[in-house]
């Protein structure tokens, strides 16, 4: 990766972070968007490096926690805001809010927020490729909790059977709802469970974004030349709930502040200022890039009208 | 009386359950330590009764079903959780396949007293993947019962009563009546399962309903009343075993039947109560039976559209009157 790609590497961890940011903010107003407001603050190493191995032509396969999947795959974030707000000019026209949003225009072709539902999808647009001898990979996020459900194991047993070509990347925040890892699996390296299916499992620092591009991007290499799937498990951890409503009474403080302390993005800029490659005044330069991209997608959805009623009958069939 | 909510009703019911009868313990995601930290259905009972008995499970509902079904043959009464309906049918297999079936399988020699707790409904403003409901499905699986309360006073006294039940009993909760309050005794009591209550009195039309849409259906009444049209609302309480008794007397009494649920309409359970009554009180109807549902459509996230899909008041409201 040139230095180039590093500072927009960064920078896309910065939008990430500043958009969620600004939707944990905005749902405290109960007029703005109902529910509870899922986020990766924290994670967003994961996201970007993954996001930057991956062509256009790549598909993506997420989960609950997609904000920063679906943005460094490419999805806009004026669409994605007013999906949220719940707006017709929503990548989903209100269908979807924060938690299944789909963008097809990016690959982005399935969000779920049903825990484990989307890694047999991705052994499934994998099988095309191959079927139809297609150059693309499908990356499938998903947390260390959803490595405990069925769909789990059937879909690896299945895509390893036939060699295909998905990346199972697995976004170990360290928890799964209130539960810790060791509180609901006894393996320690999720990593490990691609044995299990004579896969390769690969264990990667998850707030190391240059890392996490490397592993995916290796792994890409691999599935196109008929050699997939592989199962990465980037370690990393949420920073905050589970969601906004979640009051983190069972997550430790020390805990929360030692990550803190490992802050993906941080990392990055600090690596890339030792390094020369990036200046403060740069750096500044892509906090107030990112914060206007932000204002611009609020008021975007802010201005968008909302769907009529009746809209809702709509797209339910082709 | 105590004023509680259905949340706190549950709880309370699990609690003196399981003070009561040390075979009882309950599991799923987050039943002992949870993401929620107010007064929950499940809060303090991790406290009370210790991890033996509260199992906190991974994110594995085809494992939590299958272990009620597996612990309740071997003599324990499990109650275990489904977090949202729609994650049901990762149980589905061993609650429909299994828990349904198994005792039948044995030809009667065997039993499954287990009691899977589910939690469900639109208004949430969550979307399709944990909003919907899904209990006409589990109506149409022989050797379930299935439980669908609509108040904390019938909440605490039904899962009692599914708990103390022989057979695998499907009690579904509304996730927005958890915080909704009301009075609920506070000596040891139950109700028992199959049996419908008529919530309010009335004259001209029989409205059949349950769980949410009761509130809906009582806030059309109140307008109706107002204009001369005397409503009786019947709450089910329990879709299984049916109440047809019950149904069948009021719809004599008025001659008039509406089905109201929050569930979408095309093979939902209030076509059931319209094949019963005109099966066995046809004679007594001077209206066609009407039904007021969702549409058939997956519960939409936006507000407008949420709002769109809930079945409300004046949709009620204007199906009664078309009966006159
Ligand atoms: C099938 C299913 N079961 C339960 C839930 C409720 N739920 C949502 S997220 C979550 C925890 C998932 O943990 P993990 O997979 O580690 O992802 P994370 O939230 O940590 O990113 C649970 C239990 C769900 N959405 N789907």
């Amino acid at each position: 990766m040139d230095n180039q790609e590093k500072k927009k590497l960064l920078r896309m961890m910065l939008l990430i972070r500043r958009f969620e940011e600004k939707l944990v903010a905005l749902s405290k107003d109960p007029q703005k968007f109902g529910g509870m407001m899922i986020v990766c603050t924290g994670q967003e190493a994961v996201a970007a490096g993954a996001g930057a191995a991956l062509l256009p032509e790549d598909v993506i396969v997420t989960n609950h926690r997609s904000h920063g999947h679906l943005l460094a795959k490419g999805a806009e974030p004026d669409l994605i805001m007013a999906e949220i707000f719940g707006r017709r000019t929503g990548y989903n026209k209100g269908k979807s809010g924060t938690l299944h949003i789909a963008a097809p225009e990016v690959n982005a072709l399935c969000t779920t927020t049903v825990v484990g539902g989307g890694i047999p999808i991705a052994m499934g647009t994998a099988f095309a490729a191959q079927y139809m001898n297609k150059d693309y990979v499908t990356v499938c996020f998903f947390g260390n909790g959803a490595s405990d459900e069925g769909s789990f194991h059937e879909a690896l047993n299945m895509a390893s059977l036939w060699n295909l070509p998905v990346i199972f990347v697995c976004e170990n925040n360290v928890y799964s709802g209130a539960q810790r890892q060791e509180e609901h699996t006894k393996v320690k390296d999720i990593a490990d469970r691609a044995v299990a299916y004579a896969m390769r499992g690969e264990v990667v620092d998850g707030n190391d974004a240059l890392a996490v591009y490397e592993a995916v991007q290796r792994a890409r290499e691999e599935c196109l030349s008929g050699a997939g799937p592989v199962l990465i498990e980037c370690k990393t951890y949420r920073w905050g709930g589970h969601g906004t409503a979640d009051m983190q009474l069972y997550q430790p403080q020390e805990e929360i502040a030692g990550w803190k302390e490992k802050c993906p993005i941080k990392k990055l800029q600090a690596d890339l200022q030792q390094a020369g490659v990036l200046t403060e005044q740069e750096f500044q330069q892509m906090e107030s890039d990112v914060e206007q991209i932000v204002e611009q997608a609020v008021r975007f959805a802010e201005a968008s009208p909302w769907p009529e009623p009746a809209e809702a009958l709509e797209d339910v069939y082709v | 009386m105590q004023q509680i909510t259905l949340g706190e009703a549950v709880n309370q019911a699990l609690r003196e359950e399981m003070r009561r009868d040390e075979r009882i313990f309950i599991a799923g995601e987050g039943v002992g330590v949870s993401i929620h930290s107010g007064p929950g259905a499940t809060s303090g009972l991790l406290e009370e009764f210790g991890p033996r008995r509260v199992k906190d499970t991974p994110v594995s509902e085809a494992g939590i079903a299958g272990l009620a079904v597996g612990a309740s043959v071997m003599g324990l009464l499990p109650v275990v959780e489904i977090m949202f309906n729609p994650f049901f049918t990762i149980a589905a297999d061993q609650i429909v396949n299994h828990a349904a079936k198994l005792r039948y399988l044995s030809g009667g020699k065997s039993k499954f007293p287990l009691v899977v707790r589910i939690k469900t409904g639109a208004g949430m403003g969550a979307g399709c993947q944990h909003s919907h409901n899904l209990e006409a499905w589990l109506a149409h699986s022989p050797g379930l019962k299935v439980v669908m309360p609509a108040t904390p006073a019938d909440a605490k006294g039904l899962l009692k009563s599914a708990i103390r039940d022989e057979n695998p009993v499907i009690f579904i909760e509304d996730i927005i009546l958890h915080w909704v309050p009301g009075p609920v005794p506070e000596e040891d009591y139950t109700i028992p399962i199959g049996v419908a209550d008529i919530k309010k009195p009335g004259t001209d039309v029989t409205v059949v309903t349950w769980s949410k849409a009761l509130g809906t259906a009582f806030k059309a009444a109140g307008q109706l009343e107002q204009e001369g049209i005397s409503v009786e609302i019947v709450d089910l309480r329990s879709l299984v075993p049916l109440d047809e008794a019950t149904v069948l007397e009021s719809v004599r009494k008025t001659g008039r039947l509406v089905v109201l649920h929050e569930a979408t309409r095309t093979g939902g359970f209030g076509g059931e109560i319209a094949a019963l009554a005109a099966e066995k009180a046809f004679d007594a109807l001077k209206a066609p039976v009407l039904r007021v549902t969702a549409p058939d459509i997956p519960v939409p996230y936006s507000k407008p559209l949420e709002d769109f899909y809930m079945p409300n008041e004046a949709d009620l409201i204007e199906a009664i009157k078309r009966l006159f």
